[in-house]
């Protein structure tokens, strides 16, 4: 781990805040703390949302979750609802979903990866690619890609909305709908809802290997600065199916280290307590989850687009299967630690989507009438989905009566916390250490955080475990003048020792 | 000139029998006038004052009030309206009513009569009372979060399933619905969801355990009409979002 996390002496440091970062979703900062010759000495990623669904969800009926907890997120709500329908299903004794089921929920997936990394790219990521750091600040946003390349605004918008539409027609809304039930889905599709997904797809695969294809030419203009960029050597984890192919709804955990050696493979996601554990920092309201076998210095790791290619052993779609070997070519087949890296992986991914969708809506399953199945109830449930960011964990207990006693989520920001947080003080040390700080200068260290794609509402789903600070910053100097903590055992305690 | 009874309701003529009331006449005669403790099945309630009308220009219930010869009835003024505003908002902040969550949305008398009227936003406070549910009956819950105290499910038990498992305690606003039983719990009682005190709920208190959101958004009850088109919750079959028999 750099060695950037904390200051041996903060006392005469000049604090500089990023508050917020701005093109990632929910709200978080970024600090650093930077010496009188511009040296930057401590740089951290703080989560500053507060949420609790892990709390409030206890004592409600366990087939009300999936609904309730997708409200933990507006971009990938259906992440969530997936996740903790399929614990659910395991809660009601189902190992194996009707195959129209299954192929539905897949399909609303799907539909919500294609939406998400759209909306992710062209709408938060696309300035820092199509835009100088130097260009005005009020040219860098999804405005100023909508006035001097509105091809490419269009089609963001476009991709977002048919993604949306699979949504509708699977869940019933674009956001926060109520498709899945405990064991299957409340609805099929019909002949006419298919027909009309299907008009406009091929346009939207076709924008898929048109915005790889830029992808690859902002590659080449600069391939250092792109290999280069906040990158740091890390482990991988990510959900692969049985044959090893990239699979974003089902499988085995596999995780990978730098050098693209397994560390463990197939793994039944139910036993993940067993090999992943979280760290609480005290300055900031997300976790920091670890292998538990490396220990939290060495076991940290990345999730995500980037993670699921360097993982999986091929991609079963043709066109993205292709994309997919040009991109790993690039390190000969080893794992690429690139963090811009992973906006490629995610447009990779975007294409798959569009392929995957093709391939379910000419199934003839999904018109099925056999929705639902249930066996013998269980008092545990553990589901875990391949979200849009990454690897996402929903685990839940209930008591007998069928209410929630425990749950526990680990969402797939929180997966990336010391991966973001090693980013950044990468780009720290390589850019703008020794310089005076500006905001094109610290514009990049939201590129660097922008990269990984974060969730921060969803990242902050906790409630009652977290220590909680208060800081009383002086607003000039940003000397700190006071600190209230409330640690993690729910004692207040004055403290100048972490900051 | 006819010697039918008739009262006007917002000018039209509104005819009636005797011994009805002025919500009776105006559903027979297809008005609708918003209301959650009326269900024609029992006998009238008072207790929510959704329905409140002007009747003469004086403010009454339209469940409690007989109809009389000649009357003038206004319902669908803006004050009347804003009135029923407010009272929809108070049961919605006096309890906790997670309609995004909720699997009785799209289905919910409470929520359907908001909309009516034309209620956004909560508007006051809220209470954010603890209210545990009640799992412990094996094919049902109460969601006890969701209660409006319209009492339909103890009128139901006691007059018509003839168990009495509901009862109301406490008074003002301390008053909330209990189960009748030496530990309160719904599972040490002969409820049945076949009961008619299982199917009268006006909201998403009483529900059927293991399942919910079985309908597709799009098909539920209040999707497509507004209440005064569609009707209540409770007179409706199961296959468009009324009350459930398993």
């Amino acid at each position: 781990m750099s060695e950037l996390e904390t200051a041996a002496h903060p006392e005469q440091l000049c604090r500089v805040a990023i508050d917020p970062l701005s093109r990632v979703e929910g709200h978080g900062k970024v600090t650093l703390l930077v010496d009188r010759n511009h040296h930057i000495r401590q740089a951290r990623l703080h989560i500053v949302e507060f949420r609790g669904f892990e709390k409030f969800i206890q004592g409600r009926p366990y087939w009300e979750v999936p609904v309730a907890v997708q409200r933990l997120c507006g971009i990938c709500p259906v992440s969530h609802n997936l996740a903790a329908a399929k614990a659910v299903d395991q809660l009601i004794g189902v190992e194996q979903l009707p195959p129209a089921a299954e192929k539905i929920r897949r399909l609303m997936h799907y539909g919500q990866t294609l939406q998400s990394h759209a909306v992710h790219f062209f709408h938060l990521a696309s300035p820092d690619f199509l835009f100088d750091f130097d260009n005005p600040i009020a040219q860098r946003n999804i405005g100023g890609v909508m006035a001097d390349y509105p091809d490419i605004a269009r089609q963001g918008v476009r991709l977002r909305k048919y993604g949306q539409e699979v949504i509708r027609i699977t869940a019933g809304k674009r956001v926060h709908g109520t498709g899945t039930v405990p064991g299957g889905v409340n609805k099929a599709l019909t002949l006419q809802e298919r027909n009309y997904l299907l008009t406009d797809l091929e346009l939207m695969t076709q924008w898929g290997r048109h915005i790889l294809k830029l992808m690859k030419k902002a590659y080449e203009a600069n391939p250092g600065y792109f290999t280069r960029f906040a990158a740091i050597p890390s482990n991988y984890l990510s959900l692969v199916r049985a044959d090893g192919a990239l699979d974003l709804y089902h499988g085995g955990l596999r995780t990978k280290n730098d050098q693209g050696d397994l560390l463990f493979d197939h793994l039944d996601y139910r036993r993940y307590s067993q090999v992943i554990r979280e760290q609480v920092k005290s300055w900031s309201y997300m976790k920091f989850p670890f292998i538990n076998s490396l220990g939290p210095e060495k076991g940290w790791y990345r999730v995500g687009p980037l993670a699921r290619i360097n993982n999986c052993d091929f991609i079963p779609t043709p066109v993205a299967e292709e994309e997919r070997r040009e991109f790993m070519a690039l390190n000969n087949g080893q794992p690429i630690h690139a963090t811009l890296a992973y906006h490629w992986a995610r447009m990779i991914e975007l294409l798959y989507a569009t392929e995957a969708i093709r391939e379910l809506l000419l199934d003839p399953d999904i018109f099925g009438d056999e929705l639902v199945t249930r066996g013998e109830m269980t008092r545990e449930g553990i589901g875990v989905i391949e979200a849009p960011r990454g690897t996402l964990f929903h685990h839940y207990r209930i008591d007998e009566d069928g209410l929630i006693e425990k749950a526990n989520l680990i969402v797939s920001t929180t997966n990336n916390n010391q991966a973001m947080n090693e980013s950044i003080r990468q780009v720290a040390e390589n850019y703008l250490d020794g310089k005076e700080l500006t905001e094109p200068l610290l514009n990049q260290i939201e590129v660097a955080v922008r990269a990984y794609d974060p969730c921060l509402s969803c990242a902050t789903h906790a409630l009652g475990q977290m220590p909680l600070i208060v800081e009383l910053v002086e607003e000039d100097s940003g000397v700190m003048i006071d600190c209230l903590v409330r640690d993690a055992n729910g004692k207040v305690r004055e403290s100048f020792v972490e900051f | 000139m006819s010697d039918e009874q008739s009262f006007t309701l917002d000018g039209r003529r509104i005819p009636f029998q005797n011994g009805q009331t002025v919500m009776q006449a105006a559903l027979e005669a297809g008005v609708y006038i918003p209301h959650l403790c009326f269900n024609p099945e029992f006998t009238p309630h008072g207790s929510c004052r959704v329905c409140l009308v002007k009747v003469n220009n004086r403010m009454q219930a339209a469940c409690t009030t007989p109809a009389a010869d000649g009357q003038t009835v206004q319902s669908e003024t803006e004050e009347l309206r804003e009135i029923r505003r407010g009272i929809l908002q108070m049961l919605f902040v006096e309890g906790n009513h997670v309609c995004p969550a909720c699997e009785k949305s799209g289905a919910c008398q409470l929520q359907a009569v908001a909309y009516y009227t034309g209620m956004l936003a909560p508007h006051f406070k809220h209470f954010y009372p603890r209210r545990p549910v009640d799992a412990s009956h094996p094919e049902a819950v109460i969601d006890f979060n969701r209660c409006i105290l319209c009492e339909l499910c103890v009128r139901a038990s006691r007059d018509v399933d003839g168990k009495n498992i509901f009862a109301v305690e406490g008074r003002g606003i301390q008053a909330h619905l209990v189960v009748n039983t030496p530990s309160g719990q719904l599972g040490a009682t002969g409820f049945s969801l076949h009961d008619k005190a299982a199917q009268v709920c006006p909201t998403g208190s009483i529900l059927t355990k293991h399942r919910g959101y079985d309908i597709p958004i799009g098909q539920r009850l209040y999707d497509r009409k507004p209440i005064n088109v569609v009707g209540d919750v409770a007179q409706l079959p199961d296959r468009q979002g009324g009350r459930r028999h398993d």
